[in-house]
């Protein structure tokens, strides 16, 4: 690293070379999270039909392979998808708005992959160690929803604008439930960087996770980021039995799968929220041998696996919502919920020190 | 110029040109995404004052929520643009007179003395583990504490009016509860009757 610092600083002086130094060091930084992620994206659309598949007693994908190797069949599958989408034409209808229809898809994508700037994947390795990147990630998370209100509107389509209509009501009455879940955390670990809520839950088990003193917060955290991300059961913005598939109806070929990549970029982003908040992070389980010994990032992983694993299984179980549950559901059950738990998180905060350090309390605070 | 200089005039270039077309695009939904545009800029500017709890607060409130709404009923209204400029003359005087009022209300601010280089030198750099965040808070919480409850109580007023506002019973249509029918037990619906199986002579 000092070494191409230096080579930098010889080729274009030392004020711009170092500066220089940083934004290809950075970007090089950014390509190593985002190239994976697309990667964990594709797999994840195989991981899902596989799943639902063998939850319906179905096979699922099981033809596409690589060199003809047997035991690898299916997982070519994802590969075969992304080659056929890049092939196909991109229809423009006659009356839409040819600007915003293109840009629709690229402003879903690009908050789902910049929030990932500072998420911590083990203690060392963070892009941007922020102060406030919870603050960040919930701006980031609230820009999604304009990809999905402009492509509907520049289609020019009655169902698109149905579909957006619907995803815009959802997606900000969400986002308040969420908000308030995410303040639980930050009261808990004082703190809005991520790198410090995660060794807020540093112990020597499980128990010391937020998910045990929170555990209301963790549900409607889990259930409001399903709906943020338009999955089932909380799919109305697509909702293909009413109103044909939504707000991409009249996208095709590459445009409509940026939108679906961005929708599973954005469960892997939840997914590993929900792991940093509540599940510990990077943390082992327990803090004894055989766990500490398997590194942080693998412990992530695994979490964020679980969380996944969750979400397709919600889809395979659950029947959709009906749109006034929904709105129900988010203003008058969870904005209730987490404002009791705040006040309630707030009186146990200000109790005195000898009985917060008292049996059960002593694990959190 | 160094490579901070190239950032500011790279954000407020964007700033002023899409602050500009806010104002002078024909098409209403291109004038809300201008101003979405101009406020993201805007946070980027305020980033490199160091501000970056109220850079992301800017992108979090205001495009994330006022700007998703306004966004929303400018696509539903059904804009005539030849009907919006009907009586643009008649009005031109007043709304002249309006902008000078505002241009030298401005001017007297900012030629006042009150935003120079003297009365404001630049901040100095803070380091890296300086928490924006904390020093707002412990601000907002002691010193302005009564401002801020103010606010707070003022915003409730203005929620609570909102609602009351649209808060009405509809009595001429009939629509589901959902409260109602998710209470709905099984009990309420089906009567099991228990009955003596019949048998064929």
């Amino acid at each position: 690293m000092e070494h191409i610092q230096q080579l930098f600083e010889q080729l274009f002086g030392t004020d711009w070379g170092s500066m220089l130094f940083v934004v290809v060091k950075t970007l090089a930084l950014i390509l190593a999270i985002v190239i994976p992620l697309l990667l964990g994206v594709a797999y994840l659309t195989f991981a899902e039909r596989k799943v639902i598949a063998s939850m319906q007693i179905r096979v699922g994908p099981n033809r596409v392979t690589f060199f003809g190797i047997p035991w690898l069949r299916g997982w070519g599958q994802p590969i075969a998808d992304a080659v056929k989408a890049i092939m196909k034409e991109i229809v423009i209808p006659t009356g839409a708005n040819k600007f915003l229809f293109i840009l629709a898809p690229i402003i879903t994508i690009a908050p789902a992959l910049a929030a990932w700037a500072v998420v911590p994947f083990s203690p060392e390795m963070v892009l941007a160690d922020i102060n406030a990147g919870l603050l960040y990630i919930l701006a980031m998370t609230s820009l999604g929803v304009y990809g999905v209100i402009l492509a509907g509107w520049a289609s020019n389509s009655k169902y698109a604008f149905l579909g957006a209509m619907r995803s815009a009501a959802q997606v900000v009455s969400y986002e308040l439930a969420m908000g308030f879940a995410l303040v639980c955390v930050l009261m808990m670990s004082q703190s809005l960087n991520l790198g410090d809520i995660v060794n807020g839950q540093q112990g020597d088990s499980f128990i010391n996770w937020y998910l045990i003193p929170l555990f209301p917060m963790f549900l409607v955290y889990m259930i409001s980021g399903v709906a943020e991300t338009n999955r089932a059961p909380f799919d109305v913005a697509e909702g293909e039995s009413e109103i044909v598939a939504g707000f991409h109806v009249d996208y095709s070929g590459m445009a409509f799968t940026v939108f679906f990549l961005a929708e599973y970029a954005n469960m892997i982003l939840v997914a590993t929220l929900t792991s940093i908040m509540f599940l510990g992070g990077w943390l082992p389980p327990f803090n004894i041998e055989p766990f500490t010994m398997v590194p942080g990032f693998i412990w992530l992983l695994l979490k964020i696996a679980f969380v996944l694993f969750l979400f397709l299984w919600f889809r395979a179980t659950f029947p959709r919502y009906r749109y006034d549950q929904i709105m129900r559901l988010g203003w008058k059950v969870f904005i209730p919920i987490t404002l009791l738990w705040i006040f309630v998180l707030g009186t146990v905060m200000q109790l005195p020190v000898s009985v917060q350090e008292s049996f059960p309390l002593n694990l959190w605070f | 110029m160094t490579f901070q200089d190239i950032v500011f005039y790279f954000f407020a270039i964007i700033l002023i040109l899409s602050a500009l077309g806010v104002i002078t695009s024909r098409n209403p939904v291109y004038s809300a995404l201008l101003l979405v545009l101009s406020f993201v800029t805007c946070a980027g500017l305020w980033l490199l004052l160091e501000a970056e709890f109220l850079a992301i607060t800017l992108v979090l409130v205001y495009v994330g929520a006022v700007m998703v709404l306004f966004l929303f009923v400018v696509m539903m209204l059904d804009i005539n643009l030849d009907r919006l400029r009907e009586g643009f003359w008649k009005w031109f005087p007043f709304g002249a007179l309006i902008a000078i009022v505002l241009v030298a209300e401005m001017a007297m601010v900012l030629m006042g003395g009150n935003f120079g280089l003297d009365q404001m030198p630049a901040p100095s750099p803070q380091a890296a583990d300086y928490s924006n965040t904390k020093e707002l808070g412990r601000l907002i919480y002691t010193e302005y504490v009564y401002a801020f409850e103010l606010a707070a109580v003022i915003l409730l007023v203005a929620m609570v009016a909102a609602i009351a506002l649209t808060l009405r019973k509809r009595m001429d249509k009939r629509s589901p509860d959902p409260s109602k029918q998710v209470a709905v037990k099984s009990e309420d619906r089906l009567r099991i009757v228990k009955m003596a199986s019949e048998r064929k002579e």
